[in-house]
């Protein structure tokens, strides 16, 4: 499966999308996240791994600001896109959740249509001038999610009635149709089954060519399949990032190695 | 024995059951409980159960027979000139049951035995002294006949309870004795517990399905008495309402009908935007510590009985809205007015909308707001767009809760809206509802039987129908709308 990677990996480029410098995260008194430096460069796609409760999705979720929403948490230390502070006062983490656009563990479309479910975001951001281009851009959208197939004739079922892979593609979709310049994916394939994983794996692949993808996974031999640099998280600790190829063939550090092998996590 | 000694008797038998039974299942296996289908308590209730139950389900049969019993047995022994004098069986048996209990107590102070009861004579003990001097009054002296039987009555009713009391133990024993036979290693005591459980709650559902059958019952058939003595035509088509003492009323719904939906309409415009508004406010936006006061303190608003609403209407929201709008306006000068009532009404309910639509509005799933602001929305936008949509159905059913109190209020609406019938626009005038005169129809002076009294049930049925139609419809409707998550 190297070989595969090997080729792909030509692709990448080496300019860097976000970083982040000493990222901290606090929930209430728990320090959760623990100096954190990463690139995350662009049009790559970039896996976080590492044990539960190692902070990867903590981290994610700082990304977009979403621990925002989370009462409890701080955050510390310096987070840029495109090399500007995204915890600057002046930036609007609404705006900023736009362009970073995130998918989530649980398949989460919201109880409307299909159609409405891709159709909110360009809806609230006032993306499309008239009818046309808002079925323009869910068409788009669709397609690029490898779901328009599926249900082109159905766009006024509801989103809730599609079968698990179906929903998390469909939220996909929801999340690229606001065309955000990263996209974040917590475990994206833990609820799905094997065919829908492989189906939602190979999209990830292709969204490649458009936007920067982080992907927050269990599984090991995921993160190897889609991904060109990872992350291997520990404790709230970032252990050891790089190429993906050197992470799973010739860690550096010993508890990645102690990871990848199956000894701890 | 009394009622009372005789349910502490079987109690007492089923708590020894419970022993007796625990002791022979763990004794069945010499002491080691692992051995037993059931844990030891099992037997023990199974053994309980059987004795009380069944003997307790007696005794309420027996209970609700005895007196019709009684009354046929010795209403046969009155002679028909006795009941021909008082004009009425049910007068006759009435005052024999008054000398019963009289007997009793006369008794009890002159310790006389049954023998001395027996001796008394109707025409020579002074029996109406003797009685007037223990509390009860009779309205004429005692007549031999009927003497003889308030007699029969107290023979005849000591034997019945007598009769009771054997039955009563003879079932409580008799379930003992059969359940403490069946008990075994095997005996599956869990799973008859289980299904005595089962019964019970289905026992205690139908008991409200019932009394819901049996108020409607009883309101089909005083409505039904009033059909017959008031045109039904009269009643759903007439414009008037105008109930006379002597007779010839005029008893239209509509005025009553419309000021009901005047009322609730204005108290409903009032409570549904605040109510919601604040149950957003409390489930999306409020911090922790600012739900947990704030939450409580609406529901207070809940807990003020509507009385006190009322005089709130009445002294102070009233004059207040005649003064300073209603007057200046031209549009009237009554203090009591349908904008009064409904105003006041609509504070009661806030709470209600409030907190019920809180609730289910914390039900939605935080991964639906995530999705929202994982997409950039903000939190009204979120609100508006995903968690409003999908708490819908619940929201409407609050609605329709609180509407449904609206519509059967009557303190705030006797006290703030007045008690004249008509049928207007002008929201400060005085207007009326169909429960304000169904109390007042009811408590008023004319003979039951007369249709400005029966018109109350009428007008209970009808409240009842609208209340109905307005469940299915909102059924319907958010059937049709609903947002379903998962």
């Amino acid at each position: 499966m190297n070989d595969m990677r090997i080729v792909e990996r030509t692709v990448s480029t080496d300019t860097a999308k976000m970083t982040a410098r000493r990222a901290q995260v606090y929930y209430g008194d728990n320090h959760a996240l623990k100096d954190v430096d990463v690139d995350i460069l662009d049009k790559t796609v970039t896996a976080f791994i590492g044990p539960s409760g190692c902070g990867k999705s903590t981290f994610l979720r700082c990304l977009n600001r979403m621990n925002d929403t989370v009462a409890s948490a701080r955050v510390m230390g310096e987070i840029k896109l495109d090399g500007e502070d995204i915890y600057d006062k002046r930036v609007d983490p609404v705006v900023l959740r736009a362009k970073i656009g995130m998918v989530f563990q649980k398949p989460n479309p919201f109880p409307k249509s299909i159609y409405e479910n891709v159709a909110y975001g360009p809806r609230i951001h006032g993306l499309a001038r008239g009818k046309a281009e808002l079925d323009a851009i869910v068409e788009t959208s669709l397609k690029k999610a490898a779901l328009w197939n599926e249900v082109k004739d159905r766009l006024d079922a509801p989103g809730t009635g599609l079968s698990g892979g179906q929903q998390q593609r469909l939220c996909i979709a929801r999340a690229i149709a606001t065309s955000p310049e990263v996209l974040l994916m917590d475990e994206p394939c833990s609820a799905l089954d094997p065919i829908a994983t492989a189906q939602v794996e190979e999209l990830i692949d292709e969204l490649r060519s458009q936007f920067s993808v982080v992907i927050v996974t269990h599984s090991m031999q995921q993160a190897a399949r889609v991904s060109q640099r990872t992350a291997f998280f520990h404790l709230g600790h970032l252990v050891e990032y790089g190429e993906t190829g050197q992470i799973f063939t010739n860690p550096k550090d010993p508890r990645t190695e102690s990871y990848i092998t199956g000894r701890i996590g | 024995m009394s009622v009372g000694l005789i349910s502490l008797i079987v109690l007492g038998l089923a708590a020894l059951g419970f022993f007796l039974g625990r002791q022979k299942a763990l004794s069945s296996v010499k002491g080691d409980a692992r051995l037993l289908h059931s844990l030891p308590s099992y037997y023990g209730w199974s053994v309980a159960l059987f004795t009380a139950v069944p003997a307790m389900l007696v005794m309420i049969v027996w209970l609700f027979v005895q007196p019709t019993l009684l009354e046929t047995q010795v209403a046969s022994t009155i002679p028909a000139e006795n009941i021909a004098a008082s004009g009425n069986i049910s007068l006759v048996m009435a005052d024999v049951r008054r000398i019963a209990d009289g007997l009793d107590l006369v008794a009890a102070r002159a310790g006389l035995d049954e023998a001395g009861i027996d001796a008394l004579r109707a025409d020579f003990s002074d029996l109406r002294g003797r009685l007037a001097e223990v509390g009860v009054a009779l309205g004429a002296n005692v007549d031999g006949a009927i003497l003889a039987a308030a007699k029969e009555y107290r023979t005849y009713s000591n034997s019945l309870r007598l009769g009771m009391s054997v039955v009563v133990l003879l079932a409580a024993l008799i379930g003992a004795g059969f359940a403490w036979m069946r008990i075994s290693p095997d005996l599956r005591a869990r799973n008859l517990v289980e299904q005595f459980t089962m019964a019970l709650l289905i026992g205690c559902s139908l008991i409200a399905v019932a009394t819901t059958a049996g108020i409607i019952a009883s309101l089909v058939f005083e409505t039904w008495h009033f059909f017959q003595l008031y045109p039904a035509k009269d009643f759903f088509f007439s414009l008037t309402w105008n109930p006379q003492f002597r007779g010839g009323s005029d008893l239209g719904l509509w005025p009553l009908v419309w000021g009901t939906m005047y009322v609730s309409f204005i108290s409903l415009v009032v409570a549904v935007p605040i109510g919601l508004m604040a149950a957003i406010y409390l489930s999306e936006y409020a911090s922790p510590r600012m739900r947990a006061t704030a939450k409580p303190l609406l529901e207070i608003l809940a807990g003020i009985p509507s009385i006190v609403y009322g005089l709130f209407a009445l002294v102070t929201v009233g004059p207040l809205l005649r003064d300073w709008i209603a007057g200046p306006l031209g549009l009237g000068n009554s203090s009591s007015s349908v904008m009064t009532a409904g105003l006041v009404m609509g504070i009661m309910l806030i709470p209600y909308v409030s907190s019920l639509s809180d609730d289910i509005i914390n039900a939605v799933p935080q991964a639906m707001r995530d999705g929202s602001f994982g997409l950039g929305a903000t939190q009204s936008e979120t609100v508006k767009r995903v968690v409003i949509p999908a708490a819908l159905p619940g929201i409407v059913g609050a609605i329709l809760l609180a509407a449904s109190r609206a519509i059967g209020e009557t303190m705030i609406v006797v006290m703030g809206a007045g008690a004249a019938a008509q049928l207007s626009l002008n929201p400060f005038e005085a207007m009326t509802t169909v429960t304000v005169k169904i109390v007042s129809q009811l408590t008023g002076d004319t003979e039951f039987a007369s249709p400005e009294t029966l018109v109350a049930f009428a007008l209970g049925l009808t409240l009842f129908c609208i209340t109905l139609a307005l469940n299915v419809l909102a059924l319907v409707i958010v059937r049709k709308y609903r947002e379903q998550y998962e």
